[in-house]
């Protein structure tokens, strides 16, 4: 193995999720993110402008020279943390991660110009690729006629809060204006509220082209996205396990503390060692980015083959052990169960990647 | 390097200078490491130690590896080293430190630890093995189980109870025993593998002089807790590498066998490999918190986890063999010096792993002990806090 990971937090990353922590505490609290979900403007615009303008969040992958913080991906792990433990109705996966993990793989003054709006945070980017994708395809929805992009995509997520979309076709990656003529987005009805899902059509649509082949980008952008989701599904987990924790502490049944049953304290104490797990695997898969190290794919494919069933069941178990109160609308947990399992088709499912996993370690399939 | 670190770097080089590995025997090797303070820096001079951060002695262990030096054997006295030394160096009197830490650490005197009884194995306060204190003498009479390595020790760490009108908890002594008295009966236990690791051991007027005791009469519990908090310390501390341990085998397997292959296998193969390597990086993790001196409750969960993998994947491997998983390497009587997974075949590592969820703590009680201790959950209501141990039903 080339690369051995440091699996710990600096000091300046625990100041950064405190930053990040607290800001979200004054700003995304659960009633907060359930309002919005439920209303025409699922993304807090507000909020996003506090982290990646104020706190300039969202260039963190972005180097200084080319407008970003140039933090790596340790750091942007950190608040996909504190931002999953909020299910914070904000694109920063999207446009943060995976659009500028897509610019950053592309040269030329476009890109540039592109990838410093979207560090600066004015600027939203979405990758039009469906969520639900692990790598990039044989075909493309769209097409390039010159410059012109004719097509469809589904379940493009935050869609609705872009104000540009790179578009990867058999002709090369382009950037498309989410106001420009020829573009319409629909948004869909999502399991996930919090992270929206809309349809994406072209119609003749004006683009610029970024790159004259798609896939290395898309490549690129697919993995960081997958690698840094498991922070994400970490930061989601940590919250379900300590909301239970507190709530079986303090619900009496039977004259005792429901937590003082054998049969809950396993299952919370096997929840422990599964978030734990996620921890170890999760720094791995941002360390490994964040090192450009050789390992990465293996890092990235084992970290979200792990951490998709633990945030479910994370989930689960939590909404399980509130008994009735985990199953009304009004208590968080359904939009963590929400996100855990949305989370759990993004960007491939666990047995997507563990199948990617076998042929890079050789355990062939028969 | 840090300043600390050279300077032990060059004492090593100036102790192998002075006794080449080539040409000095071993023990005399051993016993000369000890003294120049080697053995385990993080303990007191003159005690096999520097007073140096325990981090340390990586610094050291490096650079005698380099120089081909022997080491002190140490899994053939896991119990000494792991067990009975941090418990010694924390309740033991000078003259008990003196007489016992250097032969331990050179492997020349093996301890055991006589801790668990029939009656006694989870509830282990609830031991009834008697110690009655005559003028400077104890004498004790009862029986232990599940003893590894007892045939081959000469010491053992021992809890008896010394006051049986007391809580269970209370009443508790913590002896060094001497395991050549004449009173000890060490009997083989053969186990589902056919071999017999472990041992009983029937104590009858065994006698120990009150100078063996370790801490207060009565204390032996407080004690204990400093062994078996070692004991879940030294399970999983070590660096494994990527396939280390269990998986690999069974990865081996899988690569050099082709016609094994079945689809649910390799569903069930790819996925324990994830679980693998996920606790190799939590255990990477700890190890990386403990020398950062940031030790974290992480490794409570390591031994829980390793036990669940060690049985899931070595069943798997007597699956992925078929017909040959139908067979068994030996079933002959042996008494192994060493928990060897390696050195036999599958269908022995399948019935071996099935002790890693009872020996050194059950998992159902490790994960109590996570859910009250890590996670703050209220205890199980006890009916047996303040009953005298006499009283008790059994």
């Amino acid at each position: 193995m080339s690369h051995q990971p440091d699996l710990l937090y600096t000091e300046e990353e625990e100041a950064l999720r405190s930053a990040v922590r607290d800001l979200l505490a004054d700003h995304c609290d659960a009633a907060t993110v359930q309002t919005r979900a439920e209303s025409d403007e699922p993304h807090d615009r507000a909020l996003w402008k506090n982290l990646a303008e104020s706190m300039g969040l969202a260039g963190l992958l972005v180097p200084e020279e080319r407008g970003g913080q140039g933090a790596t991906h340790r750091e942007a792990a950190v608040v996909l943390e504190e931002l999953g433990r909020a299910v914070a109705p904000v694109p920063y996966l999207t446009s943060a991660v995976v659009a500028t993990e897509a610019l950053l793989a592309c040269e030329g003054e476009e890109a540039a110009t592109l990838l410093a709006a979207l560090a600066s945070g004015r600027t939203v980017g979405a990758l039009a690729v469906p969520l639900s994708d692990r790598a990039p395809r044989d075909e493309w929805g769209v097409r390039a006629d010159a410059a012109a992009l004719t097509g469809a995509v589904t379940g493009v997520a935050d869609a609705a809060a872009a104000d540009v979309f790179l578009v990867p076709t058999a002709d090369g990656l382009f950037a498309v204006d989410a106001g420009a003529p020829g573009v319409t987005v629909t948004p869909q009805t999502s399991l996930d509220r919090t992270r929206p899902l809309a349809a994406v059509a072209f119609d003749g649509a004006a683009g610029r082209l970024l790159a004259p082949t798609a896939a290395p980008a898309v490549r690129r952008a697919l993995r960081a996205g997958a690698g840094l989701l498991v922070s994400e599904q970490l930061g989601l987990s940590e919250w379900l396990l300590t909301e239970t924790v507190r709530y079986t502490r303090e619900r009496n049944q039977f004259n005792r503390p429901v937590g003082s049953f054998q049969a809950l304290k396993h299952r919370l104490a096997q929840l422990w060692l599964e978030t734990v797990n996620l921890k170890a695997a999760a720094r791995g898969a941002a360390d490994a980015l964040a090192a450009g190290s050789e390992d990465a794919d293996i890092a990235v494919a084992v970290a979200q083959a792990y951490a998709a069933p633990v945030a479910v069941h994370a989930a689960e178990e939590a909404l399980q052990l509130h008994g009735g109160i985990g199953m009304t609308w009004e208590h968080p947990i359904h939009l963590y169960l929400k996100r855990a399992k949305a989370d759990s088709i993004a960007l491939g499912t666990a047995g997507r990647h563990r199948e990617e996993l076998a042929e890079l370690v050789e355990l062939w399939a028969p | 390097m840090s300043a600390d670190a050279a300077e032990l770097r060059a004492l090593t080089q100036e102790f192998l200078a002075a006794h080449p590995p080539a040409s000095t025997p071993r023990e005399e090797f051993l016993r000369a490491r000890f003294d120049a303070g080697l053995a385990w820096v993080h303990y007191p001079q003159g005690l096999g130690g520097l007073d140096a951060p325990r981090s340390l002695q990586a610094v050291v262990d490096a650079e005698l590896t380099a120089a081909g030096a022997p080491d002190n054997d140490p899994r053939r006295n896991g119990i000494g080293l792991g067990m009975a030394a941090p418990t010694i160096l924390r309740y033991g009197t000078e003259e008990q430190k003196k007489r016992f830490l250097k032969p331990l650490w050179t492997g020349e005197e093996v301890w055991c630890q006589l801790f668990s009884e029939p009656g006694a194995g989870s509830d282990l306060a609830a031991l009834g093995t008697r110690a009655v204190l005559d003028g400077g003498t104890w004498t004790v009479d009862g029986q232990k189980v599940w003893t590894s390595g007892a045939h081959n020790a000469r010491f053992a760490i021992l809890i008896a109870r010394t006051e049986p009108d007391v809580p269970k908890h209370k009443g508790i002594t913590y002896f060094v025993c001497d395991m050549t008295d004449p009173g000890v009966d060490v009997r083989p236990l053969r186990q589902i593998t056919g071999e017999a690791e472990f041992n009983e051991v029937f104590l009858t007027g065994v006698k120990i002089p009150d100078a063996h005791r370790l801490g207060e009469i009565g204390d032996g519990w407080k004690v204990a807790q400093t062994t078996l908090n070692n004991e879940r310390v030294a399970i999983g501390g070590a660096r494994i590498p990527r396939e280390g341990g269990l998986i690999g085998l069974a990865a081996k397997t899988w690569r050099e066998r082709p016609e094994l292959r079945t689809q649910d296998l390799h569903q069930r193969l790819v996925k324990l490999w994830v679980e693998a390597e996920v606790a190799r990086l939590t255990g990477e993790r700890t190890r990386q918190q403990l020398v950062a001196g940031q030790p974290g409750p992480e490794g409570a969960g390591m031994k829980l986890g390793f036990a669940r993998l060690n049985q899931e994947i070595s069943g798997l491997e007597v699956e992925l063999l078929g017909e040959e998983g139908l067979l068994y390497d030996d079933w002959t009587l042996r008494r192994p010096e060493l928990v060897d997974f390696e050195g036999r075949e599958a269908g022995y590592r399948y019935l071996r792993a099935k002790g890693n969820s009872i020996e050194g703590g059950t998992s159902e009680i490790l994960l109590n002990i996570v859910a009250e201790r890590v996670l703050g959950l209220p205890p199980e209501p006890r009916t047996d806090k303040d009953v005298a141990w006499k009283d008790l039903s059994r």
